[in-house]
Parts: C-alpha cells; sequence; structure tokens
C-alpha cells in the first residue's frame, strides 16, 4: 500500500509538469496582455515596455515557464494586473469554492445514493420512471438555465434567498447555488447508483444474504450497497475537481466569487499569473482526488489490493 | 449555544427542500440600517482593473472610487459637464503656454493633512515618471520636461517635470511645451488629483486603503470584493455628501447585480444589462436612468493599408457611412441607450462646448441608393470585403456588427460584402489594432477623458496620436488643431476646432455610429439619482428616505 502510494505520488510530476506547461502555452498563445490594460486606447509605448519587463512578458516563452516555476516552488505565484498578489487572491478564492463544492457533493451523496438505491431496489415501479424522468430533465437543462430559473422564483418573486450571496458566504448561502452546481451531477450519481444497485441485486451473495435471514437493512447497506458504490466513489472523485473549476457559471450567476470566477476574470484580462496559478492548484486537487478514489477502491472492495 | 445551533441547523437541513438560506442570518448586510442624512447607497461595482492610484486608474469602476475620495484643482459639473475652480482659486496664463495655479485655503486630506501646492507638483511628479508604470502618464505629456522623466525609450533622465515649480504654500506654475489655452480644462481629470505623504510613505498601505481629500473616507476595502465609504464629516468642499456612506459590491455579471436590485438587495445599478433593456421599464418604471454619457462608438480603417489610402477609397468610406442604418440600430439593438452619431463629439459638451448635430450631414444619414453610387465609384470595397473585427468578450458587439453588415449588405446586395471577424479577448483584440495587424475595418469607441471637443479630435485623428490606430494623418487637419491649440479666446479656439472636425466629413478616416449613453437603474429606497457625463452615478448627491 505505502510503495503504490509513493509511486502514484511520483507519476504525479510529470502530470503536473506537463498540464502545467500546456497551460502556459495556451495563455501565452492567446497574445499581448499589455494592451488589454489600457481600454480603447493605445498605451504608452514606454509604459507598455516597463510593464512587459516587469511582468517578464519580453522573455521567450520558455524561459518564462522556467522563472514561473522556479518561483512556485518557493511559493510565489505571481502578482495580478491588479497589483494583487495571486497567492492573496487564491486565499480568498479558494475557502469560498471549497465550501460551495462540500456542499455540492454532500447533496450528491446524500440525495443522489439514496435516490439510487431507492429506484435500484423498486425497479420498474411507479417511484423508478418518476426518479428516471426527473433525472433526464436535469441532465437536459442546462446548469444556467436551472441556476437563473432558482435565483428568479426563490429570490426575487418569493424572496426566501438573496440572489447574490455575500463576499464571504457561509455554508447556508451556499445551498442553493451548491445544489443547482450539484444538480447535473446529482443526476448522474442517482442513475450510476441505481444501475449498479440493481445489477448486483441479483447477484449470488445478495441471495445467500436473504437466506441466511440477516435483517433487510444490513443486506442493502453492508453488502449491496458497499459493493455497487464503486462506479460511483469513481464518479464522486473525478467530479470534485471538476466541480472547483467548472463552477463559473454557478458562480456568475450567484455572485460568488470564487475559483471560477477568478479564472474568468484571469482569461478575460489574459492574466497569465493568476490563469496559471489556479489551474496549477486545479491540477494538484484533480490528481489528489484521484489518488483517493483509487484508494478508496481497497476500502469498499477487499478483493483489491495495491502493491 | 452549540445546541441552539444545532436546532438552528436541523432545521436548516429541512428546510433544503425549499431551498431557505434565510438561517444562520443575523448579522445582516449593513446596508439596509437607517434612512435619512444617515442612510447607507447600497450600489454595484466591477473589481478595478489597475491598483487604485489616481494617475493609474482608467476605466470607470476605478474612477467611481477616485470621484467619491478625491476633488481635483477642477470639478466637472455633474449634470452640464462644464469645468468649474474646485481647489483650484484661479489658473491664469497670459500666454496659453505659462500657467499660475492659486489654490483655495483650508483644504485638507481626510488624516489631516493640509492640501499644499507640494500636494499637487509631488502628484503628478510620480504620475508622470516611468518607473512608477502609471497608465495615465500620457496625461502630463504636455508639461515640459515630459520627455525626460518618461521617454518613448530608454531610461528617464529626469526625476521631476522641469515645468512644475512651487511659488509658495498655496501657488505653483506649469509651463507647457506647446500654447494649449484649454489645459485648465483638462484638469478635473482624476489623474490630475494631489495626493498625501501617506501616498509615499508607505505605499502598500495607502493602496489597500487610499487616504484622499473627497467627501467621501474609505472605511474598509476588501480587494475583489467590496468597498465601504462613509461619509467625511469634515469635508471642507460644498458637495458634502447627502447620505451616510456607499457600499460598493463587485458583481462578477451584471445581471446578477440587476436581479440583487429588483429584489431590493441593492440600491443602485449603473450598467443595465443589454438583455434587461426590454424589460427595464416593466421593473423599475421611472427608477431608470438613460442619459448620455461622453463615449462615441466608431468604425475605424487601415490607413497603412495602400488601398484605403486612396481618393476612391475616401469615397467608399463616404458611402459606407451612408449605408448603415443607424437609427434603426439604435432603437432595436440597443433601445434606444445609443443616440445615432452626426458629428465627431458628443453631445454632452453642449453647443457652446462644441457638438454640433449635423455636423456630418448628409454622408452620416442612411441613403440607400447615393450610398451604393458612392461606393460604385470608388471602385467598390477595397480587397472585394469589409471586415469588421471586434472583441467577442465582452459588450455584446457581435450583435449591433452584424447589423451593421445587414444594413451595408443589403446596400450592396450582396450578401458577402461586409461580415464580423471576431476575437477571441479585448487584449488580444486591442493588441491586434494597437499594432496595426488589421487590414480592414474594426470597431472603435472614444470614452472622453474631460468633456473638451479638444479630447475628441486631437488623441485620435492628429498625425501620430496616441490613440490614432488607423494611422490616418492629415496636414489641413493638424493645422487647424494647432491653430486651435494657440487660440487664448475658448469661443474662436472651439470654432477652429469644429472647422477641423469638417475636414473630418471628407475624408472620412472613421465612420461615426452612435453616441453610447449610461444606464443605471436604482431602488425605491433612494432619490436624486443621476449619472454625470463619465457615466460614474454621482454618489454625493443620492439621498436616502
Amino acid at each position: 500500500m505505502g510503495r503504490y502510494v509513493i509511486r502514484r505520488l511520483l507519476q504525479m510530476i510529470p502530470v503536473f509538469f506537463g498540464t502545467t506547461l500546456l497551460i502556459f502555452l495556451m495563455v501565452n498563445v492567446m497574445g499581448d496582455p499589455i494592451a488589454g490594460l489600457c481600454g480603447d486606447r493605445q498605451c504608452d509605448p514606454a509604459t507598455a515596455a516597463q510593464l512587459r519587463s516587469e511582468f517578464g512578458l519580453d522573455k521567450p516563452v520558455w524561459q518564462q515557464y522556467l522563472t514561473y516555476m522556479g518561483n512556485v516552488f518557493t511559493g510565489d505565484f505571481g502578482t495580478a494586473f491588479n497589483g494583487q498578489k495571486v497567492t492573496e487572491l487564491m486565499g480568498t478564492a479558494f475557502p469560498i469554492t471549497i465550501r460551495l463544492t462540500i456542499v455540492a457533493v454532500v447533496f450528491e451523496v446524500v440525495i443522489g445514493i439514496s435516490l439510487g438505491v431507492v429506484t435500484g431496489l423498486r425497479r420498474g415501479r411507479p417511484v423508478d420512471t418518476t426518479v428516471l424522468i426527473l433525472t433526464l430533465i436535469v441532465i437536459a437543462v442546462p446548469t444556467f438555465v436551472t441556476g437563473l430559473l432558482l435565483q428568479l422564483l426563490l429570490g426575487v418573486k418569493w424572496g426566501i434567498i438573496k440572489p447574490s450571496v455575500s463576499a464571504d458566504p457561509t455554508f447556508d448561502e451556499l445551498l442553493v447555488p451548491g445544489l443547482v452546481l450539484a444538480s447535473v451531477s446529482l443526476a448522474y450519481v442517482t442513475r450510476l447508483t441505481r444501475t449498479s444497485i440493481a445489477e448486483n441485486a441479483r447477484a449470488d451473495y445478495v441471495r445467500t444474504a436473504v437466506a441466511k435471514g440477516l435483517p433487510r437493512r444490513r443486506v442493502v447497506v453492508r453488502h449491496l450497497l458497499r459493493n455497487s458504490l464503486i462506479p460511483v466513489v469513481t464518479f464522486i472523485g473525478t467530479d470534485v475537481g471538476a466541480l472547483m473549476g467548472g463552477a463559473i457559471v454557478t458562480e456568475r450567476i450567484f455572485n460568488i466569487h470564487g475559483v471560477g470566477y477568478q479564472l474568468y476574470q484571469g482569461i478575460l484580462r489574459q492574466n497569465s499569473q493568476t490563469v496559471v496559478g489556479f489551474v496549477t492548484i486545479l491540477v494538484l486537487v484533480f490528481l489528489a482526488a484521484n489518488l483517493i478514489v483509487d484508494l478508496l477502491y481497497a476500502v469498499l472492495d477487499p478483493r483489491i489490493r495495491y502493491a | 449555544m452549540r445546541g441552539a445551533t444545532k436546532v438552528r441547523w436541523a432545521a436548516c437541513a429541512v428546510a433544503v427542500a425549499l431551498a431557505a438560506t434565510a438561517c444562520g442570518g443575523g448579522d445582516g448586510d449593513g446596508g439596509g440600517s437607517g434612512g435619512g442624512a444617515d442612510g447607507i447607497v447600497s450600489s454595484s461595482w466591477g473589481d478595478p482593473q489597475n491598483p487604485l492610484e489616481p494617475a493609474n486608474t482608467n476605466e470607470v469602476q476605478g474612477g467611481k472610487v477616485l470621484d467619491m475620495v478625491f476633488r481635483g484643482l477642477i470639478r466637472y459639473d455633474p449634470k452640464t459637464g462644464e469645468a468649474k475652480n474646485m481647489l483650484a482659486e484661479s489658473i491664469d496664463s497670459k500666454d496659453s503656454q505659462n500657467f499660475t495655479i492659486k489654490l483655495k485655503d483650508g483644504w485638507t486630506f481626510s488624516n489631516g493633512e493640509k492640501v499644499t501646492a507640494k500636494s499637487f507638483v509631488d502628484a503628478w511628479n510620480y504620475g508622470a515618471a516611468l518607473k512608477n508604470n502609471q497608465k495615465n502618464a500620457y496625461f502630463f505629456q504636455y508639461i515640459e520636461g515630459y520627455d525626460k522623466v518618461h521617454p518613448e525609450s530608454g531610461s528617464a533622465s529626469a526625476e521631476t517635470l522641469s515645468g512644475l515649480k512651487v511659488v509658495d504654500d498655496l501657488t505653483f506654475t506649469a509651463k507647457l511645451t506647446q500654447k494649449f489655452s484649454l489645459w485648465p480644462d483638462t484638469l478635473g481629470y482624476s489623474a490630475f488629483v494631489p495626493l498625501p505623504k501617506a501616498f509615499y510613505d508607505d505605499h502598500d498601505a495607502w493602496l489597500s486603503k487610499p487616504i484622499g481629500n473627497g467627501p467621501y473616507t474609505i472605511e474598509s476595502y476588501a480587494k475583489g470584493s467590496s468597498m465601504k465609504l462613509r461619509k467625511w464629516d469634515d469635508y471642507p468642499g460644498e458637495d458634502k455628501a447627502k447620505n451616510g456612506g456607499v457600499d460598493l459590491k463587485v458583481f462578477t455579471d451584471n445581471n446578477t447585480a440587476y436581479t440583487d436590485l429588483t429584489a431590493g438587495n441593492l440600491d443602485l445599478v449603473d450598467d443595465v444589462p443589454a438583455s434587461q433593456l426590454r424589460n427595464v421599464e416593466a421593473d423599475l418604471g421611472d427608477r431608470y436612468i438613460n442619459t448620455p454619457a461622453g463615449i462615441i462608438q466608431t468604425l475605424a480603417f487601415p490607413f497603412y493599408e495602400k488601398e484605403w489610402d486612396t481618393d476612391d477609397a475616401r469615397k467608399v468610406r463616404q458611402g459606407l457611412s451612408m449605408a448603415i442604418n443607424r437609427p434603426q440600430i439604435t432603437d432595436q439593438i440597443f433601445q434606444k441607450t445609443r443616440t445615432p452619431a452626426s458629428d465627431w463629439t458628443s453631445p454632452v459638451l453642449g453647443e457652446e462646448g462644441g457638438f454640433k448635430e449635423g455636423l456630418c450631414g448628409k454622408e452620416c444619414t442612411y441613403n440607400k441608393a447615393e450610398a451604393k453610387k458612392l461606393i460604385d465609384e470608388g471602385g467598390g470595397i477595397p480587397g472585394g470585403q469589409l471586415k469588421i473585427s471586434y472583441n467577442a468578450d465582452t459588450g455584446s458587439h457581435k450583435e449591433w456588427v452584424d447589423a451593421v453588415c445587414n444594413s451595408i449588405n443589403n446596400v450592396m446586395g450582396n450578401n458577402k460584402a461586409c461580415v464580423g471577424g471576431p476575437v477571441g479577448t479585448f487584449a488580444d483584440f486591442r493588441a491586434q489594432v494597437s499594432t496595426q495587424k488589421l487590414t480592414s475595418a474594426w470597431r472603435a469607441g472614444w470614452q472622453m477623458d474631460y468633456p473638451l471637443i479638444q479630447n475628441f479630435l486631437q488623441p485620435l485623428y492628429y498625425t501620430n496620436a496616441p490613440s490614432n490606430d488607423g494611422k490616418w494623418s492629415n496636414q489641413q487637419f493638424d493645422d487647424l488643431v494647432d491653430k486651435a491649440n494657440a487660440e487664448s479666446d475658448k469661443a474662436k479656439a472651439i470654432t477652429t476646432f469644429q472647422d477641423a472636425e469638417k475636414i473630418l466629413v471628407t475624408e472620412m478616416p472613421v465612420i461615426p455610429l452612435w453616441y453610447q449613453n449610461g444606464s443605471a437603474g436604482y431602488s425605491d429606497r433612494v432619490d436624486n439619482v443621476a449619472l454625470n457625463p463619465f457615466s460614474v452615478p454621482v454618489y454625493e448627491e443620492i439621498t436616502v428616505k
């Protein structure tokens, strides 16, 4: 197990460098960011040149990348164009997005898996059909529609929530945005769990457990669910990364100043420092989440061993 | 306590299905408390693009804050745009080139420091110096010695502008490199405000909480998310704040800000999203403002490309201008938040300031037959196709560019006579424009720095002027601008500028499209909301019910 983890961690190193290099190149391909800083007028050439040298933009790309990576390892992620340190931006953005992600994942796990179990055990019954149709609708409707609709109904028409969250939102403010963010994944989790449960419900070991006279609850939770969760855990694990970086739409609708917002603004302003910095962290989150998922397999299914 | 929290959380959990988020609240937003003279106005905001230094702020979001926190020598009247003395007692000159500036006594910064001639001179020297990377440095270009502190290449050979001299505590002189009679009127721009010593002593601390001499002081500033401004009770000026303060809240999307306004959580939105313009009457009624701002939108052309710099191409440009059905586009696409342009300035200047409706005449009026005739006479569109480049990321330019092209295509009876050319980001678009990469037309916009006709002409059309991206050049125009600048009589200067503007009618270096309006919506909690000519709300006038 230990050796496996070390091997996986070592494998992360090339992945990490590869992705950061790719992002770095992509941001550079977008062109010269300095011209956008002066609005609809031309930057005065002397100031532009000065800014370029300050941000290291006058050097060849490979040199920029090396300098940047060198700085990253000393904890310096550079400075955004508005004079804020990127680490400072991360310090405010990540806690918010992590909170939002936690809310979303809790929704996925609690609602998604319960619905999946219920429908999986009652295949073909009205409950099953209803939930299936509902998940289909949720998957088909884009997130921004769900988001704007909920915002309009709950926020403006009924006044139950505030349409936008505060600058440093608490968990309860993030319930609705979290639900919106989770909605599509939630539907997938439901469907995955349902299929998996339905398949395993016919397995020999379940019949044995029932024949042994175990209480139904114990059969479902200990035997059936545990064996059915592997695909679901894989999905949720990779989804954590996707939720953190992919919350741009939801964050914009509810005015959440999280990672998605910073990335969006960084891209608009072609601020390579912000974009590369945030994406680097997201890459790390993704890698870590994947490792944890693989380790969880062993917990769920003792037959899977890592050496 | 712990138990109570748990119960509340349980209640919240139950309420999940109802999606209630009111749980856990109770601390409120601080914005809704109180009315009358102490009431706080909550207003939408965007994250300023640059650090909040006066000479480094060139967009409206940062400008908003500077407008509340600073007062300069001159202030433009929020209603008429007229330049009036604020901190200046007088700005005199005998020759339109050497100016003596006298300050009023009794002004201080909010930290108690006195505003003196040195506060101005030091601030201007800071703004002009190349090493400080100030994006508005070019505002100081007319002052003698600018080429030393801010050379076009290489490093600076002087620390301070030789044209600025402190005479005594309340007097300083400025020597310009050329005659410029309207120069005092430019001093209302925020780049020219005075700065306290704290700005230089502890720059980082100042940036995280700027100190100025305006009607508001900054109580707290959370970068990227919000700023709380409070009324400065000891403010010495006459335009004291009529409310207790302003809370600015950063919105990532102006649609969300608008939704928040309709839900009653926000008092003021100063940028009504285009998609909501259809509903705005129903949602807000008379609480919607739509007033002219000092912004003009144009189509610019590449004169560095030979085929555009010919007499035939001149006819084509005139024809193209006549092929655009401006009123139809401003009505249907912009819902009247733009006004068809008939000159190259802006209505906010007023007749006296040099705005002249209809100066462009028939060349800017839709005329299908004449347009086609002119374009055909000129040998058709150079290159066979007009490609209008625009940035696709912000400002919803696609819609109107497509409409303009439609209009031109109708006239030409050719579906491919004009096409839009989207560029991914604004920065890339500007980079292509300013390095002369584009080979056909592009969208151009100009937001005035100060309400003067000079600002709408010289920086854009003078030979090699900083924003003359198309590299248009006309000796006659340049001569008239020089003449106007040297004119000591203001009225005469303005008519001379208008003479120069008339050259644009025949040469058509850019096609004027429309004047942009500023739009804002406000809640029924506040009153007396207005936008100034820079489309920034006049915060200090707002009253809270």
